[in-house]
């Protein structure tokens, strides 16, 4: 029997712990690079202030790194306590990239953090500046892996379902790991952290000069970060155009709610700035929009490198669209149907001894085992995922990142000139930015996570039958038992950041 | 080479890589061992400042190879995964919970402005110390006195007890083994903190307090020991798969895997040689033997709850629902690729090993707490 509440309080909890965990993450990935850097000028120069201006960014950097790790344990162990059907039925795929990151790239942060902070005077300079390197290779190794796992579960390939087993089994562990979506996957993610630490430091920074604190040591931070931002900032939105692309070819239904898109068009346009019309609803005849501003055939551009190319709407994935060749979910659900009730049928057969009978049932599970999760769905309503918040949550991921390009750039012009002093508003809005970072980073994983709803596994297996057998009260009980503990440890993480900051480069013990 | 090996040695073969895991943590605890010594050895600030920023430089260790022990068992054996996490929910989310607040101890203990004041998170560190090794030690108790389980046609787990995991803390068994666990995490934190502390006072100290934290660890470990012979245990009928219950099992076992009785055996006597080496001698070496000694006791636990045709997490509830390391593993290609992974884990712990020895290399001193802006 499926819990609708149960479920729902599952997703909560994994959303609520997911994202925690993603407040900190993106500082750890960029901010360990910069301390690299900072690091690397040190021994480069010989020049002690940068190795106070490495320390400090140190100091912060560990502080974030606690709680990052504090709330990463959870989301490991939740794929087993809430979605133990799922680890079941693919954790003979999705184990090995977990199980990986431990070898490869746990180990090498747990190593070589305590050289990073306690080791400058127990190795020698080389080392120590290596183990930084190293610290900073490990975290993004660690994005590496649970990215891979990640993007599996866009885009399952590389695998079988085995009837006899009832689940999922590997065939091809290169296909799961250089899979072109874990690809886009990792490099998105990872240059949106690097993005994230550099407004970081500029955020912090730019505090100082308007305090005028800490003059040189400022200056110093921002003309290294807004270099690192600005090339990131780029690199986020070539990667992201290139994960737009391939989100259009393996999660049509994804694009489709990122653009509220319900009837495909060749060519399509592009809604920069709209109104989403909140109670439409698959096959009826609302207006999508409320009010909207299209760039015509832009998303044909966009989604399929071509002018006049033909992007599916959720109507025509719904229900269908033979002239360009789209199966409708309402097709998928009656061939899923046929799937789970032939490979029971298979089963009991099986059981039962009687193998023509169970040949039988298995001919026609292979006939329709590509569409097995369809088969758990109730109605295409439900392989419909949340509209409006994909929608939104898209455009406020893009028109931060587009602002961010404009903002490091005017940084380094200014930084270069050595005017940044002189613009108070400029510096503000520097103070401001990482918040917006932090907005737009967790946009993105909206929609990468909202959009691709009901689908625990794309296609293959629905939220509804990946959970735990637990009931509802036990799952809401935990999820406000994480809520608390990480707000307190969230507000904890803050005050420390902030009295550091405060306290300055210079502070002495802190 | 690998990919010509059977199914069947591919899942003995993982299961030694598990346990290798889990023995390493063990050793691993003395981190959390140490947590626990801070409220009853440090008699002033400079010395709880030595223990914490002592073993404040592995604690990671020790939670990174908790973190890996969870994914290869995911990889590997992902029914485990799968039935024990998402079955005995309360016990995994109550020990995940005292990893959680450690992680965040040692970085934020002595911070200006912390929030929740130094004492709450060195109570963080006790209960992780305490309770999270307890409830280890009792969940892991469960792979010899059965969990309450069945498992559907679909292999999806259903659990029967409301208590969800937390009832294996109330059988006397498993008990023993938590609480055996956490006073020889206690003794191996006094050790290692012994090997790499200066400080004259202290370090005697911790000298006795590892003699008398083995002593209260005998008790419990003899309890497990006798438990462990005399008690019914889970066979496996090889021919079919039945699982029932057969008196003296893990005797039998024993008697039968003479290499796991020398291992236990030995292991065990290692551990004493090194407290006694730490007690009676002017060594400061005793965690080197004691260390490797606990591994191979660890090893034998679980080479005793996983082969000779043994179900390593037994039902209780439905004796043919329980797992053994041939229903619950990945499929044959899986297992093949992760062991090509897995020969990578040497060179891992060389480098942690050439690391370690650089870090450990000067003793720890106040004067260098003092001076260290970035120290705990």
């Amino acid at each position: 029997m499926i819990d609708p509440g149960q479920v729902n309080w599952a997703r909560a909890t994994f959303a609520l712990t997911a994202m925690y965990h993603w407040i900190f993450v993106p500082l750890t990935l960029g901010l360990s690079f910069l301390c690299a850097f900072f690091e690397t000028i040190y021994v480069r120069t010989g020049n002690a202030q940068w190795k106070t201006l490495t320390k400090f960014w140190m100091t912060l950097f560990g502080i974030n790194f606690a709680i990052g790790v504090a709330t990463g344990i959870i989301l490991e162990f939740e794929f087993g306590t809430n979605w133990s059907n799922y680890s079941w039925m693919v954790g003979d795929i999705f184990g090995a990239p977990l199980a990986i990151e431990g070898i490869f790239a746990f180990f090498i942060e747990a190593t070589f953090f305590a050289v990073m902070f306690f080791g400058w005077d127990r190795v020698s300079q080389k080392m120590h500046l290596f183990s930084t390197w190293m610290v900073a290779a490990g975290s993004n190794l660690s994005a590496l892996w649970i990215l891979v796992a990640n993007g599996w579960m866009q885009n399952p390939i590389g695998m079988t379902f085995n009837p006899d087993m009832a689940r999922f089994e590997m065939q091809d562990l290169w296909s799961v790991v250089s899979s072109p979506v874990a690809i886009s996957h990792f490099t998105h993610a990872t240059s949106s952290g690097f993005l994230l630490a550099s407004l970081f430091v500029i955020s912090v920074s730019s505090w100082y000069l308007l305090k005028k604190r800490h003059g040189q040591f400022a200056r110093r931070s921002i003309a290294v970060a807004c270099v690192f931002g600005l090339l990131s900032s780029l690199f986020v939105a070539f990667t992201g155009d290139e994960h737009a692309f391939l989100t259009a070819r393996t999660q049509p239904m994804k694009l489709a709610a990122m653009e509220a898109l319900w009837d495909g068009k060749a060519p399509t346009g592009l809604i920069p700035i709209g109104l989403v019309n909140p109670d439409k609803k698959p096959g009826d005849k609302q207006e999508p929009f409320i009010f909207s501003v299209e760039i015509p055939g832009m998303l044909s551009v966009l989604a399929k490198r071509s002018l006049n190319g033909f992007v599916p709407g959720i109507n025509d994935l719904s229900f269908g669209n033979s002239a360009h060749g789209v199966t409708g979910i309402d097709d998928k659900i009656r061939r899923g149907r046929l799937a789970v009730s032939s490979l029971r049928d298979y089963k009991m057969a099986r059981d039962a001894g009687d193998s023509t009978a169970a040949a039988g049932s298995l001919a026609i599970f292979d006939q329709n085992r590509e569409y097995l999760g369809y088969g758990h769905l109730e109605s295409v309503d439900q392989a419909v995922p949340p509209v409006a918040l994909t929608f939104y949550a898209f455009r406020v991921m893009v028109g931060m990142g587009l602002f961010f390009i404009l903002l490091f750039l005017t940084y380094l012009i200014l930084s270069m000139r050595n005017r940044l002093e002189s613009q108070p508003l400029l510096l503000k809005i520097g103070v401001g930015s990482v918040f917006l970072g932090y907005l737009a980073s967790q946009a993105g994983w909206i929609v990468t996570e909202v959009g691709r709803q009901p689908w625990a596994i794309q296609g293959m297996l629905p939220v509804t039958v990946a959970h735990s057998n637990l009931d509802t009260t036990t799952v809401a009980v935990t999820f406000f038992m994480f809520l608390f503990l990480f707000s307190a440890l969230l507000i904890a993480e803050v005050k420390i950041m902030t009295r550091q900051i405060s306290i300055g480069p210079e502070g002495g013990k802190s | 080479m690998i990919g010509n090996l059977e199914w069947a040695s591919l899942q003995q073969l993982w299961w030694l890589i598990v346990s290798v895991v889990g023995a390493l943590f063990v050793f691993l605890t003395f981190v959390q061992g140490g947590q626990t010594l801070i409220l009853t050895l440090a008699r002033d600030e400079h010395e709880k400042s030595l223990i914490i920023n002592s073993i404040g430089r592995k604690w990671e260790l020790t939670f990174t190879t908790l973190v890996l022990f969870g994914g290869a068992f995911y990889a590997s054996f992902p029914l485990f995964y799968a039935s024990s996490f998402g079955g005995a929910y309360w016990v995994w989310i109550a020990i995940l919970f005292t990893f959680v607040v450690q992680a965040v101890s040692y970085e934020y203990r002595r911070k200006p402005n912390n929030f929740l004041g130094q004492k709450t998170y060195e109570i963080f560190m006790f209960i992780n110390g305490s309770v999270g090794i307890l409830l280890i030690g009792a969940a892991i108790g469960t792979f010899f006195t059965g969990s309450n389980f069945t498992l559907n046609d679909y292999n999806l787990v259903n659990w029967t007890h409301p208590l969800r995991g937390l009832e294996a803390a109330f059988s006397l068994f498993n008990l023993s083994l938590g609480l055996f666990l956490v006073f020889l995490a206690r003794v191996l934190g006094a050790l290692y903190l012994a090997g790499n502390l200066e400080h004259e006072s202290l370090v005697d100290r911790l000298k006795h307090s590892s003699f008398d934290n083995l002593v209260c660890a005998l008790p419990f470990l003899l309890y497990v020991l006798v438990g462990l012979a005399t008690m019914d245990g889970f066979a496996v009928d090889p021919a079919n798969g039945a699982v029932s219950m057969v008196s003296g099992k893990y005797l039998h076992n024993l008697l039968d895997m003479p290499i796991v009785l020398v291992m236990l055996l030995a292991g065990l006597l290692l551990v004493i040689l090194g407290v006694v080496l730490n007690r009676l001698t002017r060594s400061v070496r005793g965690i080197w033997p004691a260390g490797f000694g606990t591994v191979l006791t660890c090893l034998a636990i679980f080479c005793l709850a996983g082969y000779n045709n043994t179900p390593f997490y037994p039902s209780k509830a439905d004796l043919n629902s329980s797992l053994t390391i041939y229903n619950a593993s990945s499929s044959h290609y899986t297992l093949t690729m992760m062991s090509y992974v897995a020969l990578a884990v040497p060179f891992v712990i060389a480098y942690i090993a050439w690391v370690w020895r650089q870090m450990d290399s000067r003793k720890l001193t106040v004067d260098e707490l003092t001076a260290d802006e970035k120290s705990y």
